[in-house]
């Protein structure tokens, strides 16, 4: 039963039909098997958040799911959620506001700010601290963070209003 | 670090998965929602020959109210447990209690069945458990069995399940009228494990506790249910009652060290909780104020 196993589900939209190894997690399948590499690779136990992916449209921690418990599941990453344009908003506000400096945790961080920005259309900055609490940031000191999530809530509240 | 191979096995029922356990022993693991089993994969602390993964079985999911007593599905998720209208009215200690669990991406997956069944003694759940007088509804080859929740953590990551067990689900004696809790822990970040955390539960009768029951964790090696509660019991609470429960408190708890906190600490910190929970269970703030001069 070490044997791989089939698995057909939908990434970004797209129908996917192979068979992985049971200890494949699905960080690894994206970005190895589907060359999908936005999703980052941190510390693999589920503390860094570079890893967040959208399964059934939840945020989940890929590192922590193995592909095969993907099975029949809609998968989004971050290439899915650039492509359709769903957060160039909040893009342009991570460069405008400096809010990323390697970019390593930015894939994450865009993936757990849109959301809380789906859920919650006002968040105050320490609703904004609390929903990115598990994704971490070497470089930025998450204060230029907050202030383009921020700013991405105001202008789409505006937008909509 | 990556798992190490294992095999397979997707369960279609209970009794499958009983079947799987029981063939497998000790070799085998249960996979609900992954947030503690997959880590410990990857840092290979654990390398099980089966992954037994119950995720898809409907049967352990869901939450129901009937005569007087809430049952919660093994696979429930935290998320669940936070939507739920049934839990906000009839257990809102739990809901409170859950937006201090993890974070979101990992409130997605995690579910009170493994939360349970893992056992941390820092967890919030287990307490809570212990605080509401849940009972834990358990499979295995012999049938089902009943387990009070001040039995059921027996150590540091340990329960009362044998590995050919199931954890299926939990009942709890829903809320009564006139009833208020208490959630707080102290931890470096929301979403951490707590340093120490309070989970109380209570029943106020013209400004008495007619019933307390007070939830300790990350104090020991499991969830504490404090009989220091009993000294503030049908008795008008004073500040010197209150004293009294503070040393009371203090004697019954042996509390560990790590990196987090020493035993001092976690002692004087348990204290707070203790009088903080009872001024603001009674509303009388001047019970805290007074407590530690
Ligand atoms: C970054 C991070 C932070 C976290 N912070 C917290 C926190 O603050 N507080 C907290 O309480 N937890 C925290 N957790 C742990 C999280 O809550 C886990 O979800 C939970 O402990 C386990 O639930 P699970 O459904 O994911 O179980 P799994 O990981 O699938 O299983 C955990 C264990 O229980 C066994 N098991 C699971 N379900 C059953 C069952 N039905 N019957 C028998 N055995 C079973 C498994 O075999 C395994 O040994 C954190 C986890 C991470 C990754
Ligand atoms: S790599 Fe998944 S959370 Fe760090
Ligand atoms: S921008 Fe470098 S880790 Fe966040």
């Amino acid at each position: 039963m070490t044997a791989p196993i089939t698995i057909s589900l939908e990434v970004n939209g797209e129908r996917v039909d192979t068979s992985v190894l049971p200890r494949l997690n699905l960080a690894d399948f994206l970005r190895e098997y589907l060359k999908l590499t936005g999703t980052h690779v941190g510390c693999e136990h589920g503390v860094c958040g570079a890893c967040t992916v959208r399964v059934d449209g939840e945020i989940v921690r890929a590192c922590l799911m193995l592909a095969v418990q993907a099975d029949n599941a809609s998968v989004e990453t971050i290439e899915g959620l650039s492509d359709s344009g769903e957060i160039a908003d909040l893009q342009a506000a991570f460069r405008d506001r400096n809010a990323l400096q390697c970019g390593f945790c930015t894939p994450g961080m865009l993936m757990a700010a849109q959301d809380l920005l789906k859920q919650t259309s006002a968040p105050d900055r320490e609703q904004i601290r609390e929903h990115l609490s598990g994704n971490y940031c070497r470089c930025t000191g998450y204060q230029a963070i907050v202030d383009a999530v921020e700013s991405t809530a105001r202008a789409r509240a505006g937008r909509t209003a | 670090m990556k798992a190490s191979a294992f095999a397979y096995a997707r369960a279609t029922s209970v009794e499958n998965a009983l079947e799987l356990l029981a063939d497998q022993g000790d070799r085998a693991k249960v996979l609900s929602g992954g947030q503690s089993l997959m880590p410990a994969m990857n840092l290979r602390l654990i390398s099980p020959e089966l992954v037994v993964d119950i995720g898809g079985l409907a049967e352990l999911r869901g939450i129901a109210v009937k005569e007087g007593i809430l049952t919660i599905g093994a696979l429930t998720r935290y998320v669940d447990l936070l939507k739920s209208t049934e839990i906000a009215a009839h257990a809102p200690l739990l809901a409170d209690a859950v937006t201090h669990v993890a974070h979101p991406a990992i409130r997605n997956r995690g579910t009170i069945g493994g939360s349970l069944a893992h056992a941390d003694p820092a967890s919030e759940l287990p307490a809570c458990m212990v605080a509401l007088a849940a009972t834990i509804v358990v499979r295995g080859p012999g049938g089902e069995r009943r387990i009070a929740a001040r039995e059921f953590f027996t150590g540091i990551y340990e329960t009362a399940l044998s590995p050919q067990e199931l954890l299926v689900a939990v009942d709890l004696p829903v809320a009564p009228r006139q009833s208020s809790h208490f959630f707080h822990e102290f931890a470096r970040r929301h979403g951490d494990y707590a340093i120490v955390g309070l989970a109380a539960q209570a029943v106020i009768n013209d400004g008495r506790f007619a019933d307390l029951r007070l939830g300790f964790f990350a104090v020991g090696d499991r969830p504490l249910l404090a009989g220091a509660a009993g000294k503030l019991v049908n008795v008008a609470v004073t500040s010197s009652v209150l004293s009294e429960a503070l040393s009371a408190l203090a004697d019954e708890l042996d509390p560990q060290e790590d990196h987090q906190a020493t035993p001092a600490m976690r002692r004087h910190l348990a204290k707070v909780l203790l009088a903080r929970s009872v001024s603001e269970l009674l509303s009388r703030p001047e019970l805290h104020a007074g407590a530690f001069v």
